[in-house]
């Protein structure tokens, strides 16, 4: 059963692959202190010691992209981490024990759809405060009624099927069964919706970033980056475009890489062991 | 003393899907006042034709769902009438081997777990030697446990789900179609398993199936359902060699013209 692995799976494998490790490298090693103003260096040009130059505050470029991808992926992480556990846990018990326990997640995934994500997000973050915390609670909640869906919609496939029946002739709870056989099986579905929502989470950060209610000074931020640089787009239009197409990468790789899990894992091939 | 499994008018309906706004259409009835009593020790043959309600009666006598008239007494209980963390303690007593027996073991446990989950459930840690003991009496080797469902054949795999089904000793054993999946000379060997299993431990069996050449010489009684109806019921001999219904009748002669060696196609796992 050898399967063509797609090409989306490859270049989006890639590219994550090239950002985490980017993003790990600068836990210990930047080219220079991305903290370090050097004001007479400023808006220098790419050269041999900083490779796309400096910013306004004479900052080196590459040392602050690097150090923002961090924030990035933790952002991402925690975010989708969080919201991705309670969505996924409220979807399951949504699909174990129906009736009221179903209706009230039911109608929370609705108002989560209700609005556009990053709307949401935005709205939630001002509400909230500005600071990258905040965000990060926002962008996690924005993450629950997703994986809430997803959980329910995939639960309910395995509780039909008759080992889990079998389980409950041997006496198990609902509970049980949930841990015990719901929860394995749905794994597949889950890591790729949250290979998606990464992506999503990724664009949210940055969205937040940039209007301020995301990471605050000092901390790095392709999202802060962009907005500072676009008062200088007249000046220095590449300071804008460098975290940009940062932003777009990480949000290409995690979505292909999403949608190519999604390609492999194709539910209707029954798949042997975990 | 009361029968082991008395079912008494049990009915069970599902609603239909509406078809126009205002018109509420009768709900399906998959089983009809449907009523019988099984001994320790006697088995009880379910027959009839595809949707004829055998499942269904299969799930309310296991507990999977509750009957909208009638009752399923248990040992005298109502079953459906339990709490149920008290339902739960009595499954040890009642188990099912069901039809397909791939879909019926978790592809991600070892097939031992699965064997051990009845033990489990009542937090119990089941022993290793208890399982291979278990293991050995259907015809498996001990050290099968450790492997994955995928690694064995359906009639290896049918043997694993009845290892689960009489790992806690029950007194009573559902068999859905437990053998339609399966190759006739594998059949045979599980059939043998069955009635081995239900001469030592006095199992009682609810054994479902359309094919009435499975059960003709394997059941004391028999229910024959058509469209949820009761047709025809009573000594499985009786019926067999005096049907009093033309759809019995249509139903032996389908048994006799199927050859020896023909048998439903395994399904295909999804
Ligand atoms: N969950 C359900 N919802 C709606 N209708 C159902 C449901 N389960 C069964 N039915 C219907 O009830 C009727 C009896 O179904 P049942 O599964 O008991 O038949 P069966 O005798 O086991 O048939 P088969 O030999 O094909 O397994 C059928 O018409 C079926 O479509
Ligand atoms: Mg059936």
């Amino acid at each position: 059963m050898i399967r063509r692995a797609p090409v989306n799976l490859w270049i989006g494998g890639a590219l994550v692959a090239m950002m985490t490790a980017i993003a790990l490298l600068s836990l210990v090693w930047t080219p220079y202190d991305h903290t370090l103003l050097d004001i007479p260096a400023k808006f220098a040009a790419p050269s041999a010691e900083h490779w796309l130059g400096t910013d306004q505050l004479g900052r080196d470029v590459v040392s602050l992209l690097m150090a923002a991808s961090v924030n990035s992926l933790t952002v991402a992480f925690v975010a989708v981490g969080l919201g991705g556990a309670i969505g996924t846990l409220l979807g399951l018990a949504a699909s174990a024990w129906g009736g009221w326990v179903e209706a009230i997640v039911m109608r929370l995934v609705d108002l989560g759809f209700a609005f556009p994500a990053l709307l949401f997000a935005i709205m939630l973050a001002a509400a909230f405060g500005p600071s990258l915390s905040n965000a990060i609670l926002a962008i996690a909640f924005i993450n629950i009624p997703v994986f809430a869906r997803v959980a329910r919609g995939a639960a309910n496939q395995i509780w039909t099927r008759d080992f889990v029946l079998a389980g409950q002739a041997a006496g198990m709870g609902r509970a049980a069964l949930t841990r015990d056989h719901i929860l394995p099986n749905i794994a597949a579905p889950i890591i790729v919706q949250a290979t998606i929502e990464f992506a999503v989470a990724i664009l949210a950060e940055a969205a937040l970033s940039y209007l301020g209610l995301g990471a605050q000074p000092p901390m790095p931020s392709w999202g802060r980056m962009l907005s500072e640089a676009q008062t200088l787009m007249y000046l220095a239009p590449e300071l804008a475009i460098y975290p940009g197409l940062c932003i777009i990468l990480a949000v290409l790789g995690f979505g292909l890489l999403g949608d190519g899990l999604r390609d492999v894992t194709d539910p209707r091939l029954a798949r042997t062991r975990a | 003393m009361s029968a082991l499994l008395d079912i008494q008018n049990v009915t069970r309906r599902y609603p239909r899907p509406r078809q126009r706004l205002l018109h509420r259409p009768e709900p399906l009835v998959a089983l009809d006042n449907a009523s019988l009593t099984l001994n320790a020790g006697e088995t009880y043959g379910i027959v009839g034709e595809s949707g004829s309600g055998k499942t269904t009666l299969a799930r309310l006598v296991m507990g999977f769902e509750a009957p909208d008239n009638g009752r399923v007494l248990l040992g005298g209980e109502d079953l459906h009438a339990l709490p149920e963390h008290i339902l739960r303690q009595r499954r040890q007593t009642f188990q099912m081997v069901f039809q397909d027996p791939f879909g019926s073991l978790d592809p991600r446990r070892p097939v031992g777990w699965s064997v051990g989950q009845p033990l489990r459930a009542t937090g119990q840690q089941p022993a290793p030697a208890q399982i291979a003991q278990t293991f050995e009496r259907v015809g498996l080797s001990a050290s099968d446990a450790e492997r994955y469902p995928h690694e064995f054949s359906g009639g290896q795999r049918q043997r694993i789900a009845i290892a689960r089904a009489i790992i806690t000793k029950p007194r009573l054993l559902v068999a859905d179609e437990a053998v339609s999946a399966l190759d006739v000379s594998v059949r045979a060997q599980i059939l043998n398993l069955l009635l081995d299993l239900q001469d030592e431990f006095g199992l009682a069996m609810l054994f479902v199936t359309h094919d009435l050449a499975v059960v003709a010489n394997l059941c004391d009684h028999l229910l024959v359902l058509r469209n949820g109806r009761t047709v025809e019921q009573g000594p499985a001999q009786a019926i067999l060699t005096n049907p009093q219904t033309d759809y019995t009748t249509m139903l032996l002669d389908a048994a006799r013209v199927t050859p020896a060696g023909h048998s439903a196609p395994a399904r295909t796992t999804t």
